[in-house]
């Protein structure tokens, strides 16, 4: 198990990482998720051992590795622009971690090709990397990675110069192969798709410090802030002011849209100023039978866009919605959004 | 936790990011430590005992300040001249390559870029070879009587040769990446062609104009070579009186002040240069360099460039022919060789090369030189990348207090040879018994150039390279070692030819330093110069053909290995 302690890290005077603990148990995946600029690389250049952290530390399996250098390590490290050597080819590429281990010959030759097996590129052994497309490259860089046997996995923006449909298959893919490997993996990006396709465990990195834990699932439904809403894009943010609460436990807030009833985790004084989230996903024509939670919207259409199964609905007001059909630009519709309180 | 480990973590975490992986374990410090002391002995020492020497009120004479201010004009006198005579052929050539598409284009075009890279005394020995007094024009036709070589024609005309490429190549380029819809704009608007001429392509060319005439003058100004040995010590330019001053008629406070003088020409015209070159980038639409090439149509248009592409290949190609051809020939008689003369064919001025004659001018058989100048070429090819490395490794990824070390590294290729020679005579005269001394002079004279060679290179491997590498297990030695080393391979191939090369054909510095009994090819090539008799002249022949054969081969081995897009300076 790999343990990140109370690791803090300064850039050019400002505060990057801020005291960051976490943990990654045997076979599971965790995301780093964050903005650019978080200093999710960092923390990952300091698990790696390239970068030293100004105090905390980074244990494995209890031992304190301080002073255990990047090549001693064992964690293999994915960068974002594959960082292939230009000068070797595939197969020399995927085979210079078990040199560096002086591993036997016929050992090297069966671990690279059950490597290149493991990402679909049996037969590349003889190409130039220079001559790879940009997703060959990633699965090169990634059997390089795996023939090692590390004892973690790491991510840096893996997909991130690649293109949508190419990043898919290959996410899919990879989650395969650390399924079936067990190895435990740090997965760095900036994309919350690709986080929430992988991780088994998402972690949000903002103003140096892990915002939000937890799965996918439970991330998704609660954000907890008015932050990590923005951030995921789960909605429309406003601002309100508690006014009271109802007879059925609801929190009567008033905001610039009209006056909505809540749910809330946390107990709340009368003025207090929360943020709510309104989940466009959620908004369905007022006319049908009202729901928990459930508040009425006024608004003039300003934009229609069409999105696959449904209609995006941008209003006068500035909110917007996802509707099953669609509007005329100009009409005034009233539409029922789920309302929900962020903490 | 204890500030102490605090601070000295924050240190090696800074420096974790600036330097590769394996260079983290030692201060940075040391990267520069070595290249910056070996040019505080060799060029900043010696370049404080010449400013002492100069500012001695035993220098400032009138006597010698009047001598100096002669042979300054002189100096600019002979550089606008031959920069102006470079201009009148360089600008037609440039429009020809840019505009005009004719059978072995390209090879003309290498054919022009040769002399620039060839030593001074190769293209000397060369120009008298043909021209010269004991040349081929003269021994075939001896009713021509004309005077070349000791003439202000000849230095001028050796000048154009050197450096004509230096136009074809930046107003080409200039011309080559101008939008030939301006012209036909001027034109719709009524312009006739002197006024599309004088008012839309001047205009826009005169940046590279400007740039590339204040380059050929640097040159002209700072040329030694050429005027020493193709128009004797009569024409006395900076250069030329220095050399005199210190060996033919010594008075080391004259040339100390003669090379201060010399150092605030040159660094006042590099200067305005950079002035030019930041300041001229002109916007022009982008488009394909092809547009508007052409092949000649009409019969007036065919004639003028056959004429041309003839004048331009004769001009650069006889005197490099002449060279060689003339090293196989027996002219004229050998000195004291009475009766019959066998005039032809002969290999002798080689094979006289391995003798060791009495009365010759050296005491050990003249092919010793060339031993001496692989040897010194060696030793400059090693020296100079023990002491290039860590400076390129340190300017790929400078520092600001670094950023600010570069024009100081570059500074020994702004002042002269000659002077870098006095230089040495005065703080380490006591010194110049030993050979030693010249590896050193043309390290300081090639450090720049393979500086220039490995920095882009070191600069192009990502460090992300080297942290993949260390992450799969390699340890610091193996990062080197397996990543590094083999990418830098060319480019390190590269530097150390380009040291070779520099060491071969350097001369104004070995001139004044070189010992009697260790000569040079270009010193020994001086040397049968100056001397009487056939046998003599073919020897130098003989030997600036050996050189100007090494010299091609180290050029094309460069071009080999370079990095494409590296290396400007």
């Amino acid at each position: 198990m790999l343990e990140v302690h109370h690791i803090f890290k300064t850039y050019e005077g400002k505060p990057l990482l801020n005291d960051v603990s976490f943990a990654v148990p045997e076979g599971e995946t965790i995301c780093l998720l964050g903005a650019s600029g978080s200093g999710k690389s960092t923390l990952l250049r300091i698990i790696a051992g390239l970068e030293e952290p100004e105090s905390g530390f980074i244990s494995f399996n209890g031992r304190d590795l301080t002073s255990t250098p990047a090549h001693l390590r064992d964690f293999g490290l994915v960068f974002q622009d594959y960082a292939l050597f230009p000068h070797l080819n595939v197969n020399e590429n995927v085979a210079f971690g078990l040199k560096m281990r002086k591993l036997p010959q016929g050992e090297i030759a069966e671990r690279v090709a059950n490597s290149l097996a493991l990402v679909n590129l049996s037969g590349f052994e003889r190409r130039r990397v220079t001559e790879l497309s940009g997703g060959e490259q990633q699965r090169v860089a990634l059997a390089r990675a795996l023939a090692t046997r590390p004892r973690l996995l790491m991510f840096d923006e893996p997909l991130g110069a690649l293109d949508r449909t190419l990043r898919e298959d290959l996410l899919n893919e990879l989650r395969m192969i650390l399924h079936r490997t067990n190895i435990p993996a740090i997965y760095v990006t900036h994309d919350q798709e690709e986080a929430f396709a992988i991780a088994d465990r998402v972690l949000i990195l903002h103003d140096g410090g892990i915002v939000r834990e937890g799965t996918p699932a439970d991330v998704w439904a609660n954000p907890e802030s008015a932050f990590v809403a923005g951030f995921l894009g789960l909605g429309n943010l406003i601002r309100g002011e508690v006014r009271g609460k109802t007879k059925e436990d609801m929190w009567k807030v008033e905001s610039d849209f009209g006056v909505f009833e809540v749910g809330c985790a946390h107990e709340h004084q009368k003025g207090e100023k929360v943020h709510l989230l309104a989940r466009p996903l959620s908004a369905e024509k007022a006319a049908e039978e009202r729901r928990n939670g459930a508040n009425p919207i006024n608004g003039v259409v300003e934009d229609v866009v069409f999105q696959q199964d449904r209609f995006k609905v941008t209003l006068d007001n500035g909110l917007y919605i996802y509707l099953p059909e669609a509007p005329k630009v100009g009409e005034k519709i009233e539409v029922r959004v789920k309302v929900e309180c962020l903490a | 936790m204890e500030t102490g480990k605090h601070t000295s973590q924050r240190r090696r975490a800074f420096l974790s990011t600036s330097v590769p992986v394996y260079l983290s374990a030692f201060p940075r410090v040391f990267l520069w430590l070595i290249p910056l002391s070996f040019l505080l002995l060799a060029f900043f020492y010696p370049l404080s005992r010449i400013l002492g020497l100069t500012f001695d009120p035993g220098t400032l004479t009138s006597e010698n300040l009047h001598l100096a201010s002669d042979v300054l004009l002189f100096t600019f006198y002979q550089a606008a001249l031959s920069t102006l005579l470079t201009l009148l052929l360089g600008f037609p050539s440039a429009y020809l390559f840019a505009r005009y598409d004719f059978p072995g284009k390209s090879l003309l075009r290498a054919l022009t870029a040769v002399p620039f890279m060839l030593p001074t005394v190769v293209v000397a020995a060369g120009f008298s070879a043909l021209l010269g007094p004991r040349g081929l024009v003269h021994t075939l036709f001896p009713l021509s009587s004309f005077n070349f070589t000791g003439t202000l024609t000849a230095i001028l005309i050796a000048h154009v040769f050197y450096n004509t490429t230096i136009i074809l190549r930046v107003v080409g380029n200039a011309l080559s990446s101008l939008d030939p819809k301006l012209e036909a704009a001027a034109r719709s608007l009524g312009a006739d062609s002197f006024h599309v001429w004088w008012n839309v392509i001047l205009p826009i060319l005169r940046p590279a104009i400007l740039a590339s005439s204040l380059l050929v003058f640097l040159f002209d100004f700072t040329s030694f070579g050429v005027i020493l040995l193709l128009g004797g010590s009569q024409f006395a330019t900076l250069e030329v009186e220095i050399y005199l001053r210190v060996l033919r008629l010594p008075n080391l406070p004259l040339a100390a002040l003669l090379s201060v003088i010399q150092l605030v020409c040159t660094l006042i015209i590099s200067l305005i240069y950079t002035r030019v070159v930041t300041r001229s980038t002109i916007q022009t639409a982008p488009r394909s360099a092809a547009s508007n090439i052409r092949k000649p149509k009409t019969l007036r248009e065919k004639i003028l460039i056959t004429a041309f592409v003839f004048l331009l290949s004769s001009f650069f190609l006889f005197p490099l022919v002449s060279l060689p051809l003339r090293s196989f020939f027996r002219l004229e008689a050998d000195r004291g060789q009475r009766g019959e003369v066998q005039y032809g064919f002969t290999t002798d001025y080689y094979t006289e090369l391995f003798v060791n004659r009495r009365g010759s001018v050296f005491y050990v058989p003249p092919i010793r030189a060339t031993a001496n100048s692989l040897g010194y070429a060696g030793a400059t090819v090693i020296l100079s990348l023990l002491l290039g490395f860590p400076a390129a490794f340190a300017l790929a990824k400078p520092t600001r207090l670094e950023r600010i070390l570069d024009p100081l590294i570059m500074l020994p290729l702004g002042s002269s040879a000659v002077m870098l020679g006095l230089g040495f005579i005065i703080s380490y005269g006591a010194w110049l018994v030993s050979p030693m001394l010249v590896p050193f002079a043309h390290t300081l004279v090639a450090l720049p150039f393979v500086i220039r060679s490995l920095q882009p290179a070191i600069a192009s491997i990502p460090e992300r390279l080297r942290q993949a590498a260390s992450s799969l297990g390699a340890s610091p030695l193996e990062v080197w070692k397996n990543i590094d080393l083999p990418i830098l391979r060319r480019a390190t191939l590269a530097a150390a030819t380009f040291a070779f090369t520099i060491s071969l054909g350097e001369f104004g510095a070995t001139l004044l330093i070189s010992r009697p009994e260790y000569p040079t090819i270009p010193v020994a090539i001086e040397r049968f110069l100056s001397q009487p008799g056939g046998l003599n002249y073919g020897q130098a022949m003989a030997m600036a053909t050996i050189l100007m054969l090494l010299t091609i081969l180290s050029i094309l081995l460069i071009e080999k290995f370079r990095i494409p897009g590296s290396g400007e300076f």
